[in-house]
């Protein structure tokens, strides 16, 4: 088993780093470094577009790591990137400080707009980058203890535990539109002046803020990778595949399930909070079922249970977007909708596993079984 | 040629543009002989709303012969007077087949030419003045239903001014309803008249109070500011009323929650059959429910097109319509797409969910991106009242026709061969086929049946809803919630668990608003889903549990 | 067993990393090229370009999908007749953000630094514009927005070609309260911020009107709404307490349709219970059966059916533009056109289609109403309108009952707000703000210095 385990290092890791901080850099070079006529000129609104490309990839990542590896198909995982995306908006709202249209200088200007006097008290230490950062980590986190806690615990599985998670974040969505939450209702945090002292629109920033996204992808990376080829990831793996006889072999899969869960929901937080300052707005809509149900499809064209096919599934698929929008303006749906058809139909293991299974073919056939065991199902798949 | 009339049209159109100022200072300073005059009709000339309202009422009260037609004319806006004013104060009437009359006389007059005239506009209050004077008008009718729905306006009206008219009209009327109602209209009357001696309005009170609904409280609470001992009884009725009302309310929460109750259920049952017994996570399946709707919209415009007499009925043509242009669909995509792809639930999602892209995407390119008109047959409109429940007619066919989709699809299931194979196949997808099943046949036609079902259910909701590209997703969620409430492969189950979701959000609504009641149901509906987790009615057996 | 992990071994993963990055690099290097080759269309010189951002697909489709329809006509009519702008041909640059409010932030930037558009003419929602708002600010470009709003927002970089909400509900209030005689109110809306600020200001003028707080009823329901039974049913017992009721409605679009059949069916009739509506208009009415609803009423700036020669001209052109005759016009169209030919008259004048320049010379530029009168933009970039009052009829269209002496100069910043009621845009120098504090006397934001 261990004879996987390269003592030499990890090749599949190694690339990856490698292209996501390269071509990273490779733009930052290209926007920067060269001369705005240049032909190889990268234009300013890349950046932020590579950085958003970059922080949906962490939320792919936070995907694959529980349903490629733990088998937990969630449906609402984009609820923990708002969550990490409102904690940074908190932090971001309160540096405007008193250059927000009314001139508060403590209250946001929703706050100011809908009334209220004072800050309510959750807002409370909103105003410091640190205390931001635990909450990024920390709500996300929490949530999904409580929510993985309960669900594991009593065995929720399937597609039972897909629905509630959407209903979970379906509830939020609901709950953050009020205005009466204090978190901006329907129109969400916006107008963002400076992050950390520095203006949010520099192009300095906005060049660091994606390097930053590359670096934080590269080493989000690099845990799970850690993760899954270690000890605790061949639990994972025999949890996913036949949950029961773990149990049988004295494995308690409920704690298992929840610290990657819970691990999971914090890098999908930490992706959000790195998303906010680049789009510029945090808004309830962030929660919708489907933003988390166009998460799983990326890790799916990407590769399930590979890691970095969810990073290449989330960059192609918003780039595919990003391109169609503008290019077929109207029509664009079928073309997205017909590439989700395609893959399913025809690349089943996604890109990346795909690819890996070619290579596999020609070497080891005995492997490629259990590259992507299937969905534990009563019924024999019927031969088209 | 037809370009050059409409620009000369348009030029006219301008140079009478400066005519309303001149218009709003004759009507400024001329309101009083304008409805003050001999002639009942000049008001109606008058391009303001108090002059014809004045007018109405005044021409209703005249006994003139003409009155009865100008009124209806003015109410379906086919009366029509001079653009600007003249001292004749024109009125004429068009009539349905678009030939003019002059409205005082009822003599047929040359068509006058379009922009020197203008149809006489009402607002709200004129509307109301209409009523009530159809009602005067209309109290006398031969006709029951009319002198009925004519005691209903003057109820409504209230009006001292017609008390003479209806004390009249009680003296003559034999149908029993109508002369209740007529009495309780003489005691709305006598209680807006400040004549009324103190005894009479107590008397009026009580007649009022035993009506027992909103109308009655509405009249009766206005009243507060009354004589001490009206305003007491007043007071006092209304109490009653309010008592009445809150336990009818109980009954109306509940209903309430079964019709939300029986829309969750039509929307989610089709998915019961894709989802619950073939365990296809379909998210294309609320676009099924679009393609329904969208299906009863073409039937509709069919039927007005080639049979304009049955178009009250093309509803219940596009019932068999909607089945089959979902339940084909269904087998469609049954054939290209979810039959690669059974034992891999997910990757049917993702497969299902790229095509409710698609087909939202092409209905929108099909029909335009805007809500489309899909009429209610009149049989359908309006409401039923029952002591102080209001039954609205389009809910009450929407949970009888729930019940009885439901109901024969449950009766499908277990006397119907195919119900028999499709849950042959369910249990034992290898044991069925070793019994002669054709299993690939079965499972085409088991999702072709519940898209089928899924269609149906919009005809249903295109009465109550949008009709617009957007409609499958606002029904998506809240049918995967019935399902997985009641358990994954249980009808009963989805039949139980939207009536429940349907009444606890009723329930809920009232107190904490309609936001935070939905919430609520979702967060109970997590936690349940704790306790059991395979919802209300988990399915037993093997196959479930490998 | 299947215990042992998906771990590819190094030599698969070599071959994999390298199918990878080949792939990887394939995609850069198209996508750095697309992006290349439009800007390099942005330098045409012979061209102006206006950007169009309104979604095409998703939820919001159904309102902007039509506004799309009127800028490419009004485009397309200003080359053919007037040979453009400045004698260059303008040239559309249609983009669909989707409905998705970070979308139309990369939209908005996209056709701001890649297309290089001289103007944009786009959004619906309050939060679209907020979400936009930065962007236009941060690369100085132009944003007309044709929709009514709750205002509490004055931006150098938009003009604002809907209603303020002085410039709808108050007059409309006014009319209800004068006119009809209301004493009791239901402020009913969807959950967001549009409702709630307009409510907002209404309870804030109602009860200076000296309404009690006990004749005011509140309700917020979510977006798309559509079980409205037990709501109206709430409604008609609010309004049997002997006072003449009306609610006044800033119910989003979608929930719409269904509020209205619940009305119908349960009997509810303009005469007994009015309901004025801030977000109806013939386009949200063509999805609904009108008969059971005459009567009920809307306030806007626009209705179809008012009859000049000019709204004539434009109902027929753009009937023939979309080569349907069952579409109809609205008040967010006539925003578009009307701030469309502004545009065009301010780049004729600064001469040339610099956004600073253009700024400038907005301000002041009038152009007709299609129902009559001038639009004038003032220093606020809000716009002078007229308030009509229409009912519903059972053609699906509003027949005028009311309309304001005069034309109403939109206050962005409501006097009925505390927060606000001391503020006032003005982009014209010296004040160069767009939110002055009056009693403070100093510029609460931005400056601008042009």
């Amino acid at each position: 088993m261990s004879r996987r385990i390269s003592r030499l290092g990890d090749t599949h890791a190694a690339i990856t780093i490698a292209l996501v901080l390269g071509i990273a850099l490779l733009i930052a070079f290209l926007d920067v470094g060269t001369a705005a006529n240049s032909p190889v000129h990268v234009p300013d609104f890349v950046i932020s577009l590579v950085g958003k490309y970059l922080c949906y990839a962490m939320l792919a990542l936070a995907v694959d790591l529980v349903w490629g590896y733990a088998g937990i198909l969630t449906l609402g995982h984009a609820a923990f990137f708002a969550l990490g995306g409102y904690a940074m908006g908190m932090y971001l709202m309160r540096e405007i400080g008193a250059r927000g249209v009314y001139a508060n200088p403590i209250l946001p200007d929703f706050m100011v707009f809908i009334g209220w006097k004072q800050l309510p008290w959750y807002w409370y230490g909103s105003n410091h980058l640190w205390f931001a950062l635990i909450l990024v980590a920390l709500v996300p986190g929490l949530l999904a203890f409580v929510f993985g806690f309960l669900t594991f615990r009593s065995r929720v599985s399937g597609v039972y535990l897909s629905i509630i998670t959407q209903a979970l974040t379906y509830a939020l969505m609901l709950a953050f539109f009020r205005n009466d939450m204090g978190f901006g209702g329907n129109n969400g945090m916006t107008d963002f002046k400076d992050i950390a002292g520095f203006s949010i629109d520099a192009r300095a920033t906005e060049v660091g803020l994606m390097l930053l996204s590359a670096l934080v992808l590269a080493a989000e990376f690099l845990l799970a990778r850690f993760l899954v080829r270690s000890r605790f990831g061949k639990v994972l793996v025999a949890v996913r595949d036949a949950e029961s006889r773990t149990r049988f072999l004295g494995y308690r899969p409920e704690s298992y399930k929840l610290f990657v869960f819970v691990l999971s929901a914090i890098m999908a937080g930490i992706g959000g909070a790195l998303y906010v300052p680049q789009v510029g707005i945090i808004n309830p809509s962030e929660f919708s079922p489907g933003n988390s149900i166009e998460a799983v499809i990326w890790v799916a064209l990407g590769g399930r249970g590979t890691l970095s096919g969810a990073i290449l599934g989330a960059v192609l698929v918003n780039y595919a977007k990003t391109w169609l929008t503008s290019a077929l303006p109207g029509i664009w749906l079928f073309a997205l909708g017909g590439l989700f058809i395609f893959v399913t139909l025809f690349l089943p293991r996604g890109i990346v596993g795909t690819i890996a299974a070619y290579f596999d073919r020609r070497r080891k056939p005995a492997v490629r079984d259990q590259l992507l065991a299937k969905e534990p199902s009563a019924e024999p798949e019927p031969v088209p | 040629m037809r370009r050059t009339r409409g620009k000369q049209r348009l030029a006219w159109l301008a140079a009478l543009l400066l005519v309303p100022g001149f218009v709003l200072v004759f009507a400024v300073f001329s309101p009083a002989r304008a409805a003050g005059g001999t002639d009942p009709f000049a008001g109606l000339a008058s391009p303001n709303f108090d002059n014809i309202q004045n007018a109405v009422t005044e021409l209703a009260a005249s006994g003139n012969p003409r009155a009865r037609p100008v009124i209806a004319a003015l109410a379906d806006n086919r009366l029509y007077t001079w653009r600007w004013p003249r001292p004749d104060n024109g009125l004429f009437i068009k009539d349905p087949d678009g030939r003019f009359v002059d409205a005082r006389t009822g003599k047929p007059i040359a068509t006058p030419p379009f922009p020197i005239i203008r149809p006489v506009i009402v607002n709200d209050m004129v509307r109301s003045a209409i009523d009530a004077a159809k009602g005067m008008l209309d109290l006398f009718s031969r006709n029951v239903t009319v002198r009925h729905q004519a005691a209903e306006a003057l109820f409504e009206a209230a009006d001292p001014d017609s008390l003479p008219l209806i004390t009249r009209a009680l003296a003559h009327e034999t149908n029993p309803g109508v002369h209740a109602l007529l009495a309780e209209a003489e005691a709305a009357a006598r209680l807006k008249s400040a004549a009324t001696p103190v005894p009479e309005k107590l008397a009026a009170i009580r007649v009022i109070g035993a009506r027992d609904d909103l109308a009655a409280r509405s009249l009766l609470a206005s009243l507060s500011g009354a004589a001490p001992p009206v305003a007491a009884a007043a007071a006092a009725a209304v109490r009653h009323i309010d008592r009445v009302l809150a336990l009818w309310n109980i009954l109306e929460t509940v209903y309430y929650g079964v019709s939300l109750g029986s829309v969750l259920l039509l929307a989610a049952a089709g998915l019961a059959i894709t989802f619950g017994v073939m365990g296809v996570i379909n998210m294309a399946h609320g676009e099924i429910v679009m393609v329904g709707a969208y299906t009863t919209l073409v039937v509709q415009q069919f039927v007005a097109a080639v049979f304009p007499a049955l178009n009250d009925w093309s509803l219940l043509l596009a019932i068999p319509a909607a089945f089959v242009v979902a339940g084909i669909l269904g087998i469609i995509i049954e054939q290209t797409l979810i039959r690669f792809l059974y034992g891999r639930p997910l990757e049917t999602l993702l497969a299902t969910w790229g095509l409710s892209l698609i087909l939202q995407q092409a209905v929108r390119s099909l029909f335009g991106p805007t809500n489309v008109d899909v009429t209610s047959p009149s049989w359908m409109s309006g409401a039923i009242q029952l002591g102080g429940l209001t039954l609205t007619l389009n809910r009450l066919w929407i949970i009888a026709f729930t019940a009885a989709v439901v109901g024969l699809l449950m009766l499908a299931m277990r006397v119907t061969r195919l119900g028999l194979a499709m849950r042959a196949v369910t249990q034992n997808r290898r044991m069925a086929a070793a019994m002669g099943i054709r299993t690939p046949i079965v499972d085409a036609l088991t999702f072709g049946l519940g898209c089928g079902i899924a269609g149906i259910a919009g005809v249903a909701l295109s009465q109550i809803d949008n009709v617009s590209p957007n409609l499958g997703q606002n029904y998506i969620i809240d049918s995967f919630m019935v399902v997985v409430f009641g358990g994954v492969g249980n009808l009963w189950g989805a039949v139980v668990a939207a009536l429940i979701l349907g009444i606890v959000n009723m329930v809920l609504e009232p107190v904490s608003g309609a936001v935070v009641a939905k919430i609520a149901v979702l967060v109970l509906l997590i936690l349940f889903i704790q306790r059991r987790p395979r919802g209300l009615f988990p399915v037993k057996g093997r196959a479930v549990e490998a | 067993m299947a215990v042992d992990g998906p771990s590819l071994s190094r030599r698969e993963l070599g071959g994999l990393g390298m199918a990878a990055a080949a792939a990887a690099t394939v995609g850069a290097t198209l996508g750095t090229a697309a992006l290349v080759s439009r800007a390099a269309r942005a330098a045409d010189d012979n061209t102006v370009k206006v950007g169009i951002l309104h979604s095409l697909s998703g939820t919001m489709a159904i309102s902007e999908a039509p506004l799309k329809d009127v800028m490419l006509m009004l485009i397309d009519q200003q080359n053919k007749t007037m040979g453009g702008v400045m004698g260059k041909q303008i040239v559309p640059v249609v983009v669909d953000p989707a409905s998705n409010w970070p979308l139309f932030a990369e939209k908005a930037r996209e056709l701001l630094a890649v297309d290089k558009v001289a103007a944009v003419f786009g959004c619906w929602t309050s939060v679209s514009r907020k979400s936009v708002l930065p962007v236009f600010e941060q690369l100085n470009g132009i944003l007309y927005y044709p929709v009514q709003y709750e205002g509490q927002e004055c931006s150098r970089n938009v003009f604002y070609t809907g209603a303020a909400p002085n410039q709808q509900a108050i007059p409309a209030v006014d009319y209800l309260m004068d006119t009809v005689g209301v004493k009791r109110w239901v402020l009913a809306g969807t959950d967001y911020v549009y409702p709630r600020t307009t409510n907002k200001i209404l309870l804030a003028y109602l009860q200076q009107k000296g309404v009690a707080a006990s004749d005011i009823m509140v309700n917020y329901t979510p977006f798309g709404y559509s079980n409205w039974q037990s709501i109206i049913a709430q409604i008609k017992s609010f309004g049997s307490a002997g006072k003449k009721t009306a609610v006044v409605s800033t119910i989003n679009g979608d929930a719409n349709v269904p509020f209205y059949k619940e009305l119908g069916n349960q009997g509810i009739k303009a005469t007994d219970i009015p309901v004025v509506a801030f977000s109806v208009g013939e386009q949200e009415l063509a999805g609904i059966d009108t008969a059971p609803l005459v009567g009920q009423l809307a306030a806007w700036n626009y209705f179809e059916s008012v009859d000049t020669p000019l709204n004539q001209k434009f109902i027929s052109d753009f009937k023939a533009f979309v080569k349907n005759d069952k579409r109809v016009t609205n008040d967010p169209m006539e925003a578009h056109y009307i701030g469309f030919n502004m545009w065009v008259k301010a780049v004729e004048k600064a001469g040339t289609t610099d956004s600073n320049a253009v700024i400038d010379a907005m301000i002041g530029v009038a152009h007709p109403n299609l129902t009559g009168d001038y639009a004038t933009m003032m220093p606020n970039h809000h716009l002078t309108k007229p308030v009509l009052i229409g009912e519903v009829q059972a053609n699906g269209q509003f027949n005028v009952v009311y309309q304001t002496p005069g034309l109403v100069v939109a206050q962005p910043w409501s006097p009925y707000l505390p927060e606000s009621k001391n503020l006032i845009g003005d982009w014209l120098p010296p004040m160069s703000c767009g939110n002055y504090d009056v009693v403070a006397g100093k510029c609460l934001g931005k400056s601008q210095k042009s």
